[in-house]
């Protein structure tokens, strides 16, 4: 599979990633920071015992760079099987309300700039025939709660975003997968207590590789997420009021 | 984001100190303001631990990247967080190994380099730090640099074996070894007591690159030192089986084992049994390089097995001129106490290494699994105080009850030459762990 990967230097991205290049699967690493991705670039291309994988800057916060570092990433692989975004910020709902323009930051970039960014990969995957857009979302998006209101609300979005692409493009090709993490143990959580069940990223690699391939519209990760939300989604408002999670 | 707040870490031997862990994959930008480093927690005691009045340490293992390596020369590079474990599944199928390889996989390049970790092979190949070709790092003025035999060498020196105490490593560069399979050919031999053991393994120097003992402990009197002789070499192609060692079924302790199930009885029970299972002379065969290296590594959190209060390694090395019956002497300071090891392990060293503070020198180590009891730090005293005598030192990497005027006196004019380098590095001592302030003094 070739795939342009935005967001692979870090966390579950870079879980993901290791796993695909083992595999024989080639990567071109989207990214904010060049240095940053020679580092990845060079860490994945020893893992995969493959030649020297590409890289092509390309910023979140700027949609301006998207066109030009998904067809780079096009060009350098040849053609494109399939888009994967884990990129994204975080920032816990204490610092978000202190602060809006981080808040206002935050719902930018993880929702209306990945919008973007799918739009532009959408193109990019339909023009060679269709493939695999695999985005990155949260357990968070799945309903209001006190804890990710705001962040919650951007992955609420860009969950909505996704399954309405994925009805209208599946006859045509294109599959979007839909990712849900539930608490993962990754830099991106490392202020926060874990909760019952968070998971290693590479587990959650692996189940997210295992949808890619069957090309499961959504995947929640680490598996009992389902049910944990299941449950959530179905609790009254009355008591969704009362409790903190 | 905010710091965790402040739990409880602690070392393998569950020895626990009130701290929290800084993680990140971007190791140069969070290292500025914490001043100690911890990998995978996988030395024994307070090694890793921060002292009282600096709670936050930085933890490596998110920074676990590849930067660099040259199939042809074997040169190899990566971020300090990367586990050995990772390594071994990555490059060992294509025919590399590291050169050296402590009794566990589950430690990073980083922790390899501040406990200057040794294997089977100390005898041949020395330690890691002797393979350790550069290492890029965070000092106190807040620099980071470069450091190799060549580039600032007493910071080279001293931070292999230094216990993280001269810096953060950020990236470490060594020589990685060609294997011609994942398999080894074992020989295993029954050892009547503590004298045949010291000639075994002075037989078996030249002639094998792999060699450690096991000991029964409980074993007195003429029995003393009786137990099993390990040697290996990495099979040749032709010889292995094809492909590589399958992972089986791997265990894991749930729970902390009460107190009493490692009792003196059970313990003799194992180490009896143990000793009947090399029922024969001599035995051979090919195993996989797992269960010759890592043993221990089948039983997920096995250090669980000894309790809540948790377990110490004793673990000394005897200079050979203090004779073959230093050995002995140790031991007797060990059962006279009634003192019960789990595992002892035997193993000859045949030189010192590079590094400023590094534990091996030419001689016997011993390494003793002791469940900590109400009388642990007497007999820890007592072991001290012989290997004192017998003019030998102790492992930082598995230390949590020596006093400082015991190890003051074994290391002597070694502890000022590192005492030296960090007054160059370090003069107002940022870079503390719980173990310096009780063996250093800050």
């Amino acid at each position: 599979m070739r795939v342009a990967f935005l967001g692979a230097t870090k966390g579950m991205g870079r879980a993901l990633a290791r796993l695909m290049v083992e595999r024989g699967d080639t990567i071109c690493l989207l990214g904010r920071s060049s240095v940053d991705l020679e580092r990845s670039a060079t860490d994945l291309s020893v893992r995969g015992a493959a030649d020297p994988v590409p890289s092509v800057v390309c910023d979140l916060e700027k949609p301006e760079t998207f066109a030009g570092a998904v067809d780079a990433a096009r060009e350098a692989l040849g053609g494109l099987d399939a888009v994967i975004v884990t990129a994204g910020v975080f920032a816990i709902q204490e610092d978000l309300e202190a602060d809006p323009l981080l808040a206002e930051r935050l719902v930018r970039v993880n929702f209306s700039n990945t919008v973007v960014f799918c739009e532009v990969a959408k193109k990019a995957l339909l023009d060679d025939g269709g493939g695999t857009l695999c985005v990155f979302s949260s357990v968070a998006g799945e309903r209001g709660r006190k804890p990710v209101i705001i962040y919650g609300a951007a992955k609420a979005g860009l969950t909505h975003y996704l399954e309405g692409l994925d009805h209208k493009h599946r006859a045509e090709g294109l599959r979007v997968i839909t990712v849900k993490p539930g608490f993962v143990k990754t830099s991106m959580t490392a202020g926060l207590e874990p909760p019952p069940f968070a998971g290693e990223p590479d587990a959650v690699a692996r189940r997210v590789l295992g949808a890619i391939d069957r090309g499961a519209p959504v995947v929640y990760a680490p598996a009992p997420w389902r049910l944990i939300m299941a449950v959530i989604r179905a609790l009254p408002r009355a008591i969704m009021r009362r409790i903190n999670f | 984001m905010g710091e965790p707040p402040i739990s409880t870490l602690s070392g393998w031997g569950r020895h626990s100190a009130p701290g929290r862990e800084r993680v990140g994959e971007d190791l140069e930008r969070i290292s500025a303001d914490v001043n100690l480093s911890r990998g995978l927690g996988r030395s024994y005691g307070d090694a890793s631990l921060p002292p009282d009045d600096q709670p936050t340490v930085l933890n490596t293992t998110f920074a676990d990247r590849i930067l660099g390596f040259d199939e042809d020369t074997g040169l190899f590079r990566a971020e300090s967080g990367l586990a050995l474990s990772d390594l071994n599944r990555l490059l060992m199928p294509r025919g590399y190994f590291s050169p050296v390889s402590p009794g566990t996989k589950f430690v990073t390049l980083g922790g390899m380099v501040a406990a200057d970790v040794h294997g089977k092979n100390q005898h041949k190949d020395g330690n890691f730090g002797d393979h350790v070709t550069a290492l890029k790092m965070r000092v106190a003025d807040g620099r980071v640099l470069e450091c190799s035999p060549q580039q600032h060498p007493d910071l080279f020196r001293a931070t292999i074996g230094g216990m993280g105490l001269t810096g953060h490593i950020l990236e470490v560069e060594f020589g990685m070894r060609r294997i011609p399979s994942q398999w080894i050919w074992q020989e295993s031999r029954r050892i009547h007591d503590i004298d045949e053991f010291q000639d075994a393994l002075e037989d078996a120097a030249p002639e094998w690159p792999y060699t450690m003992g096991w000991i029964d402990c409980l074993a007195r009197g003429k029995n003393m030192g009786r137990g099993i002789l390990m040697t290996g070499r990495w099979a040749e192609a032709d010889q292995a089986p094809s492909g590589a060692p399958k992972p089986g079924f791997q265990p894991r302790l749930r729970f902390d084992w009460p107190e009493w199930v490692l009792s003196g009885l059970t313990i003799r029970m194992f180490n009896e049994l143990y000793y009947r299972k090399q029922w024969r002379r001599q035995s051979s065969g090919i195993v996989s390089h797992e269960s010759f290296y890592y043993p221990l590594d089948a039983i997920g959190s096995w250090n669980r097995m000894y309790g809540r209060r948790g377990f110490t390694q004793y673990q000394c090395v005897l200079p050979r001129e203090a004779g073959r019956s230093s050995a002995r002497r140790v031991l007797e300071v060990l059962t006279s106490r009634g003192g019960a090891s789990f595992l002892c392990v035997i193993k000859d060293f045949g030189r010192e290494s590079r590094g400023t503070l590094s534990f091996p020198r030419p001689g016997i180590t011993l390494a003793l699994d002791i469940a900590v009891r109400d009388d642990t730090q007497d007999l820890v005293d007592a072991l001290n105080e012989q290997v004192l005598q017998e003019g030998g030192r102790i492992y930082l990497a598995k230390d949590s009850f020596t006093r400082r005027e015991h190890f003051e006196a074994m290391e002597g004019v070694r502890l000022d030459e590192f005492r030296a380098i960090r007054d160059r590095w370090d003069p107002n001592r940022r870079f503390r762990s719980a173990q310096s302030v009780r063996l250093l003094g800050d």
